[in-house]
């Protein structure tokens, strides 16, 4: 139930109705719970309404932790790698 | 996006958090509140994946449809059984749920009555619109992240003047049953996640009670499999450090503050009331109810439903013990054979997000 889809916003109208794109598919959309949307923005749509705007930075600063991580990960597998070949 | 599914991603998050739980002295249990978080646990294989990395997760209460009590569900089957040109609207699992009157689904309407499903609350009020001769009662449920389209559509209703539409609320809060649950002491909870999308409506804040009161660390946490992860580690660094806190791993969604436009909205239409909620019983404050002077849109006053108690779940029914996580739904002895989700016989089985639908679809002995 608690569902959320990110979507982008393709349509806002003045008394804040318009349309999300998500995966092509454009869906009616009331955006009347937030403030300052504008098409190209991206939010959560819950029940045919937005909940929230996206936070690009946030978004950006969490996936480089992720990838900073992965890349770590690789490091110390490669070293440990490195490790066992010197000892044979 | 993708780094959220990555496989690389999981695997490095996997690791980390098996580092971390091997310098406890035992196997941290974490609960996942909400139900479309415990999707993705089974959905994406992490239930396991997690069991050897040395966590234990337990589901939690966070399904609506699950949680409301069969009185609820037979009052609204009575709306369209009894009375003629009732059109009861409301979104699709609700039509399913089993009770000692059938189900929605299954019930015969009486003479122009009948039972929509919809997918966002104001398509009822079209439906209101365009059928000015009937009752159009609009049947929701929802925790905070559906409540506020609710208290909406019930503002826009009464601007239009729509004499014909009425809602038949069961609007649930998070945090009090959050209270209840370790307050009855039964499970011991290591660490919670917290709803991403119940937290972008109410925020940080109503969930430091846990932190400050009881100790128990917790992460506000998103849907994709690396964010179920991210959360998980949070908990974790929180146990080593002996501190307790409120994370926010979801922060490109959700504000500390949660979303004051959808708050207001709730605010201005409803109220709280102590509520009955399937397998927690009586908590107070943890339901919402429609404002005294707006009950000419209470679907309960308007038709005099006076509905009582929690007490009508199906005998033999054990979704209640499931609710609380006492038990996991192959504990159930009707599980699988007397109830999955072709002829569910209890409402987590149901529901796309209940626990036991999930276990029988994700589960790869069932």
């Amino acid at each position: 139930m608690c569902l959320g889809i990110p979507a982008k916003v393709v349509q806002i109208d003045e008394s804040d109705l318009g349309k999300v794109d998500y995966l092509g598919t454009r869906v009616k959309t009331n955006f009347a719970l937030l403030e300052n949307i504008k098409v190209g923005d991206w939010v959560i749509v819950h029940a045919g309404f937005a909940i929230s705007k996206l936070n690009e930075e946030e978004a950006r600063e969490t996936f480089s932790i992720l990838r900073e991580m992965t890349e770590k990960e690789a490091l110390v597998k490669k070293n440990k790698k490195r490790k066992k070949q010197g000892k044979r | 996006m993708k780094e959220l599914r990555d496989k690389k991603v999981i695997r490095s998050l996997l690791y980390e958090i098996e580092k971390r739980t091997r310098e406890l002295p035992s196997s941290p249990r974490i609960m996942e509140v909400c139900g479309t978080h415990t999707m993705t646990v089974h959905r994406y294989g992490l239930k396991n994946m997690l069991e050897k990395a040395g966590v234990e997760m337990i589901s939690g209460p966070g399904c609506p449809v699950c949680i409301t009590p069969n009185e609820i569900h037979e009052a609204a089957i009575e709306l369209v059984t009894e009375n003629e040109n009732f059109i009861l609207t409301t979104f699709g699992d609700m039509t399913r749920v089993p009770t000692r009157k059938s189900s929605l689904q299954k019930a015969v309407p009486a003479g122009g009555s009948m039972v929509k499903i919809v997918y966002s609350p104001r398509e009822s009020l079209e439906i209101a619109g365009s059928n000015p001769q009937k009752q159009v009662v609009f049947f929701g449920v929802g925790f905070e992240t559906t409540i506020p389209a609710i208290a909406l559509t019930l503002r826009e209703a009464l601007k239009k003047s729509l004499a014909n539409f009425s809602i038949l609320s069961a609007l649930w809060l998070i945090p009090p049953p959050l209270r209840a649950i370790v307050e009855a002491k039964e499970i011991a909870i290591d660490g919670f996640l917290y709803p991403g999308h119940v937290s972008t409506i109410i925020g940080e804040k109503p969930y430091q009670f846990i932190a400050e009161e009881y100790g128990i660390p917790g992460a506000i946490t998103g849907f994709e499999p690396s964010d179920i992860l991210l959360g998980i580690s949070s908990v974790l660094d929180q146990i080593k450090e002996g501190k307790a806190t409120v994370a926010n791993e979801y922060s490109r969604v959700v504000r500390a503050s949660g979303n004051p436009k959808a708050l207001a909205v709730m605010e201005e239409m409803l109220e709280t009331k102590d509520s009955f909620w399937r397998g927690l019983g009586l908590i107070p404050q943890s339901g919402l109810k429609i404002k005294k002077e707006y009950s000419a849109c209470d679907a309960e006053i308007r038709f005099n439903l006076n509905i009582k108690g929690g007490s009508g779940d199906l005998p033999g029914c054990r979704c209640g013990e499931v609710l609380q996580g006492l038990i996991s739904p192959p504990q159930c002895p009707l599980f699988v054979e007397k109830c999955n989700p072709d002829s569910p016989y209890g409402p987590c089985m149901v529901s796309f997000e209940g626990a036991c639908f999930v276990y029988y679809k994700y589960n790869p002995t069932t």
